[in-house]
């Protein structure tokens, strides 16, 4: 279960109002995809979400209760770029998560815990197509591969939310593609609220179960920093049916 | 083709071009050093070969009466010795407190001006404190060698440590990272290849303060004995002690390449 619920959050950066005034539910297992046009403020939704940046006001709550004031394992992160660890083969970024959790000194584990879990490592890697590649550093791997491993190292500490930050941004069209069709079966697979940034509106919709706009409502041209940016539009997009259609069947069948 | 910067010498040229330099070099000191003993036939300043190999056969075969070692040895080791020490303490400090200051802001706040002032103290202006408060002996030339090299050490390592992508940091601690664990296992491996740059980068200078503080006040070293024989003109045992001073921190200079080449992910870079 993860329901988010931004309660009258608003983002100041001195004089300058970002967002302004967010109230919104995201019920569990959604996929949401936030667009707008740059400078709107979508990143710093995201980041408020993440806690890697505090709301000036109003609060974020997952299943009724606030969020921690720094980023946690209860909410993982795929950014556009930077967010794999360049000095571990790709097997050891997968299982770095739990490793941590599980090590607070040495952060390494020893023996069958360390064989069980490279095990898991290694399913995880096999189920995200990147079985083969396991020995290989990051820097060794193309864009789309890097993306797979950031996905997989998020998933290993199963994160009740995920975040991803413009996470095909960088990709070629047909990579693209594919990372599409893989995001929405682990989203499937693992039950999880997924909230993705992106300013491709077909990507928004191809994804999203709900698709919210943010951009400012009023436009003070003497002051233009005076206006933050609200929600300006909410959709629910067609994947939201598809998914009702399948649990529908799996609840008959 | 016609401009310079598109005129590639071939791998055979490269070579015989790079040697140029070095033959020309002891060439001209060879045709200086017989037109100086052909007037005066005992010439202190050019020694010619025969000079160099007398000269240093002794020292590096003969058991000196004084101290009973091969002078040579000695002096190597005296030095090797103090420039080791110096550079292990200076890189130990720097990587530590480099990696601290750098990742915790308070840290940050409270000691980075007081590191940039400390960096630009001229290390040979407080050599005289130093040969004050600790002695003579070789514990203030340690100090000396740490008081100029780890503050530049410090600074390097805190700049690697910034230039970390801040997404890399919240990503650990999304997967559940301590302040600890990220130091361990982000942080640390990613400074290490710069911290073997960066005392690559120092040898020069760690040198320079080994051979000033043997200048001063010592008991052997290559810097003690350059400046001892400097009293009798010795042009024969300085100008060999020079060149093997040379070979010896271009091969310090080797290894440490060796070694940043053998820390696997430096060989793939981002974007590869």
């Amino acid at each position: 279960m993860a329901v988010i619920r931004f309660d009258h959050v608003t983002k100041t950066y001195g004089d300058t109002v970002v967002l302004e005034n967010i109230n919104l539910t995201i019920d569990d297992n959604e996929f949401l995809a936030v667009v707008g046009p740059s400078g709107a403020g979508k990143t710093t939704f995201l980041r408020m979400l993440l806690s890697q940046e505090a709301p000036t006001s109003g609060q974020i709550l997952i299943d009724d209760v606030p969020i921690a004031d720094e980023p946690m394992p209860d909410r993982g992160i795929v950014f556009q770029r930077y967010s794999v660890f360049p000095h571990r083969t790709v097997l050891r970024n997968v299982m770095m998560g739990p490793e941590w959790l599980a090590a607070p000194v040495t952060g390494r584990l020893f023996g069958a815990k360390r064989t069980e879990l490279r095990d898991r490592a290694q399913a995880m890697l096999d189920r995200v197509g990147l079985g083969g590649h396991a020995q290989l550093y990051p820097a060794q791997l193309s864009g789309g591969q890097q993306q797979r491993l950031a996905i997989a190292q998020a998933l290993m500490t199963h994160p009740k939310v995920l975040l991803l930050d413009e996470p095909f941004g960088a990709l070629d069209p047909g990579t693209r593609k594919e990372m599409h069709k893989l995001v929405l079966e682990l989203w499937s697979e693992h039950q999880m609220t997924i909230v993705m940034v992106t300013h491709d509106l077909s990507e928004a919709f191809h994804l999203g179960t709900r698709v919210i706009a943010v951009d400012k409502h009023r436009h003070d041209p003497h002051a233009p920093h005076r206006y933050g940016s609200v929600i300006t539009s909410d959709f629910e997009a067609k994947p939201r049916l598809a998914r009702a259609l399948q649990r529908a069947e799996r609840a008959a069948g | 083709m016609g401009r310079a910067i598109n005129r590639l010498p071939s791998r055979r040229s490269k070579i015989l071009l790079g040697a140029m330099p070095f033959i020309l070099v002891i060439a001209a000191y060879a045709i200086a050093s017989d037109a100086r003993h052909a007037v005066d036939a005992g010439d202190k300043l050019m020694p010619g070969l025969d000079a160099f190999r007398a000269a240093m056969s002794r020292l590096i075969f003969d058991i000196d009466r004084m101290t009973g070692q091969r002078l040579f040895w000695a002096d190597t080791w005296a030095s090797l010795g103090r420039l080791g020490i110096g550079l292990g303490i200076s890189a130990v400090v720097g990587l530590v407190v480099g990696i601290f200051v750098g990742f915790i802001p308070y840290l940050r706040a409270t000691f980075e001006p007081f590191f940039a002032a400390l960096s630009l103290v001229p290390p040979l202006a407080v050599l005289p404190i130093l040969f004050i408060i600790f002695g003579l002996g070789e514990l203030s030339k340690a100090v000396l060698i740490v008081f100029g090299i780890a503050p530049f050490i410090i600074r390097d390592v805190m700049l690697r440590v910034a230039e970390i992508p801040r997404e890399q940091i919240v990503k650990a601690q999304t997967l559940g990272a301590s302040t600890w664990q990220m130091i361990l296992g982000v942080v640390l491996p990613q400074v290490l290849p710069r911290l073997v740059s960066s005392v690559r980068l120092s040898l020069g200078a760690a040198w320079l303060f080994v051979i000033a503080a043997e200048a001063i006040t010592a008991e052997a070293g290559l810097g003690y004995r350059i400046f001892l024989v400097r009293r009798y003109l010795a042009m024969d045992v300085i100008l060999p002690y020079v060149v093997w001073i040379t070979f010896l921190a271009f091969a310090m200079d080797y290894a440490l390449r060796l070694i940043y080449d053998a820390i696997p992910w430096t060989r793939f870079r981002e974007g590869g």
